[in-house]
């Protein structure tokens, strides 16, 4: 069965589902104080170094979360709230506008409740942003700034952020800088450290780990004000009892995605370079958003997004789906709604583009045998997706809102 | 084309329902290649993203997706809301802005489950519509489809489908016609379906406290006039035509009494005059409907129509006389009827065939 939605789930490593089937059947909370506890907290403390190095961290700079959204909410309200009990005037919270919702409703929640101005930093057509539109934001008044976050890599185009240099902006300006690398570990470099970033998200499930555990990277400098209240197990930053089958688990995944990250991002980068010349061959009206290459630094080496003009995303996504191939339309809603993604909103294109688009996305699992099962069927989908767009696409009149 | 006997690939509109969900169940356990589909309707499509925080449907939604996952069926949701505003949710607050009592139970087969949505299902590739309404097709020897009755004479929907052209009816199957609700709901329970309990929906579905009249006034706003009796005698004041339906009697609030005493209704409405007449029950008897936009299962009827007609959507039908002059539909009716709203459908039967329906523009009394 192609599936081609690794950056929604990838399939857990064999790795990581042993060492976690073998904690499961261990007794123990990491944070009891017999041996028991010991044991338990012996293998989160392992996972934790191992976390670190491989991210290029500190071990005491891991914060375990629940996942990836957390990290996230942690990050900006915390950071947020933090920031602003130091210094009343810092209410600026600077976020890319291609931002995953987990950062950007989180902002706007701030805005929304707790006082925030929120700045979205504008992206270009590949969906990038410019540094100079940080240092613009900054420059006008340094001192209200509360936080910086800008998403590593795009989840739905792929686009990869300049975010050495944000972060060399940002800490000229000394504001703290969060990013999302969700979907740039294991398949971009990603070093903590070396980019001088001051927090940054990764969670289990988008490398071969578990869902429902992840990772915020947080300098010492920094102490958000909690999300979570409770026993205060993470720096006292982050309560909940620790994940140890989950933790264990990630950390194996995290190891073996930076270690394979090279050979994987060229592997990846074939695939889906093929993938992207066959549909558009079978398909010629269709686009390839985000950035083109040459460069593979400039977009994830397993994504691929495509608009197929006149057609609705959910209808293709469905033709799709009954002959077995799995990809995704962006982002829907709780009901299950495919939405018009904010993401191509920000790069500058229309809601039909937005609407008529499917995110490609490859993992460890992909194969070629995939990618030919997608090219023999895309081209008669898109065919029977065309004819149905046109007899439901809204009428032209009452399109003011 | 939907002949039943070979496998098709249907697909299933799913409410969330009992009756939708058996009706898939059933299409599937024939043999037909069944994808549900749960049709996002309300009237803010952004609040779908903030579902958890107030989406009416979500529910609705979820309780069709687990209903599909027991079937074992794939299930989407298509977001029909924006068509459905304008076609349905725009339309029934202008009829009523213009003095009628419109069905849009009716307006929405016609436009957006059998039209918007199953041009989409062909489109697609599917080769009809599955629904869960309780009236039956039956495959004439020539390979006509007609539009029957359900079985369940309580339940039967024929009523809000006779707007079904038959190019319409020719990519329907509704497999729970022939059934009554009560079997239907035990199936569900057999079935293992979770919707088996859940209370049959009433209301109109975009209005969700059932206030209609609080829902047209915030479209609507005040529009204060009279209320007049047949007199011409002023007998109250109403905040908006929009509130009132030929025939109704409750909730008038009129503060003097009828001369005789007796109970009054609403006779006319006159949006233009801004005024609402009101009188005795016996004024509301009617024995000619004219109809509006005819549209035909089949063949148009050449000359008079000997059948029954049916004015609302729950009632029985009384013996009538139809033609067609022009584009109008003229019914003369054996027997008065009473409380005829312009913008309701009048439903023709043949027995317990549709012939077909139009939308009433005005009712009138003819004999003494």
């Amino acid at each position: 069965m192609p599936y081609l939605d690794h950056a929604a789930t990838t399939p857990m490593l064999p790795e990581a589902i042993e060492v976690m089937t073998a904690q499961l059947g261990r007794l123990g909370n990491p944070s009891s104080l017999h041996r028991s506890g010991r044991a338990a907290r012996r293998v989160v403390e392992e996972a934790r170094e191992a976390v670190a190095q491989a991210l290029g961290a500190r071990p005491s700079e891991v914060v375990f979360t629940a996942g990836g959204t957390e990290a996230d909410n942690l990050a900006i309200k915390g950071l947020y709230w933090s920031r602003r009990a130091e210094d009343d005037r810092r209410r600026r919270v600077i976020v890319a506008a291609v931002e995953h919702h987990a950062v950007l409703d989180s902002a706007q929640w701030l805005g929304e409740h707790e006082g925030a101005e929120v700045e979205l930093l504008p992206v270009d057509r590949l969906g990038r942003v410019h540094p100079e539109a940080l240092t613009q934001a900054l420059e006008r008044d340094p001192r209200s700034a509360a936080l910086i976050s800008v998403m590593w890599a795009n989840n739905e185009v792929g686009t990869v952020q300049p975010i050495a240099e944000l972060a060399e902006i940002a800490r000229t300006y000394g504001v703290p800088i969060h990013s999302d690398a969700i979907q740039a570990v294991g398949q971009l470099p990603v070093d903590f450290a070396a980019v001088g970033l001051d927090a940054m998200t990764v969670t289990g499930h988008k490398i071969g780990g578990p869902i429902g555990v992840g990772v915020l990277l947080l300098g010492h400098e920094l102490t958000p004000v909690p999300v979570l209240h409770g026993g205060g197990q993470e720096r006292d930053i982050r309560s909940g009892t620790l994940d140890t089958p989950a933790i264990a688990a990630q950390a194996v995944a995290a190891e073996l995605a930076v270690k394979r990250q090279p050979e994987y991002a060229d592997q990846l980068a074939r695939l889906r370079d093929d993938l992207v010349r066959r549909v558009v061959e079978a398909v010629p009206e269709a686009v390839l958003n985000g950035d083109p290459g040459p460069d593979l630094k400039a977009r994830l080496p397993g994504n691929a997004h495509l608009s197929f003009p006149g057609c609705e995303g959910d209808a293709l996504l469905m033709l799709l789906d009954a002959r077995g191939i799995e990809c995704s339309t962006g982002s829907a809603c709780s009901a299950g709604i495919a939405q018009p993604s904010h993401v191509l909103l920000a790069m500058g294109h229309v809601e039909e583009v937005a609407r008529g688009s499917l995110r490609f996305s490859l993992g460890h699992t992909s194969t070629p045998v995939d990618i030919d099962a997608l090219v023999d069927a895309i081209a008669a989908v898109v065919e029977r997706a065309r004819r149905a767009g046109l007899k439901s696409a809204p009428r032209a009149t009452d399109r003011a809102d | 084309m939907t002949s039943q006997n070979r496998p098709l690939r249907v697909l299933a509109a799913m409410s969330g329902g009992v009756d939708s969900a058996v009706a898939a169940a059933r299409a599937a356990d024939v043999g037909h290649d069944v994808v549900g589909v749960h049709l996002a309707l309300a009237d803010n499509p952004k609040s779908f993203r903030t579902g958890a925080r107030g989406c009416c449907t979500l529910e609705d939604a979820r309780d069709a997706r687990r209903a599909a996952d027991v079937i074992g069926i794939p299930f989407y949701v298509w977001d029909l809301a924006e068509r459905f505003r304008e076609d349905v949710v725009d339309d029934f607050v202008a009829e009523y802005a213009a003095g009628r009592t419109p069905n849009p139970c009716l307006r929405c087969n016609e436009k957006i489950k059998f039209a918007a949505v199953l041009d989409r299902a062909i489109a697609l590739g599917f080769d009809a519509l599955c629904t869960g309404h309780y009236a039956t097709i039956v495959e004439t020897a020539g390979g006509d489809r007609e539009l029957h009755r359900s079985a369940d004479a309580e339940k039967d929907q024929s009523y809000v489908l006779g707007v079904l052209t038959a190019d319409q009816l020719a990519g329907a199957m509704f497999p729970v016609g022939g059934s009554t609700k009560a079997a239907v709901r035990a199936e569900a329970a057999r079935r293992g379906l979770a919707v088996a309990e859940k209370p049959d929906s009433h209301d109109i579905c975009f209005i969700a406290d059932g206030d209609t009249a609080g829902f047209l006034s915030g479209r609507l706003g005040d529009v204060p006039g009279e209320i007049i009796d047949h007199t011409g005698a002023v007998v109250g004041t109403h905040h908006g035509t929009h509130a009132f339906t030929i025939g109704q009697r409750r909730g008038l609030r009129i503060g003097t009494p009828a001369a005789d005493g007796k109970p009054r209704y609403v006779l006319d409405i006159s949006p233009i005059r801004r005024t609402v007449t009101v009188g005795p029950a016996e004024l509301l008897d009617v024995d000619e409907v004219v109809g509006l936009r005819p549209r035909w299962c089949g063949a148009p009827p050449a000359g008079e129509v000997v059948c029954a007609a049916q004015l609302r959507a729950h009632g029985g039908a009384v013996p009538a006389r139809a033609r067609l002059v022009g584009s109008e539909l003229r019914v003369r009716l054996h027997t008065p009827a009473r409380g005829v709203a312009p913008g309701q459908a009048i439903v023709l039967y043949d027995g317990t065939r549709v012939i077909g329906s139009a939308t009433i523009a005005a009712a009138a009394r003819t004999a003494a």
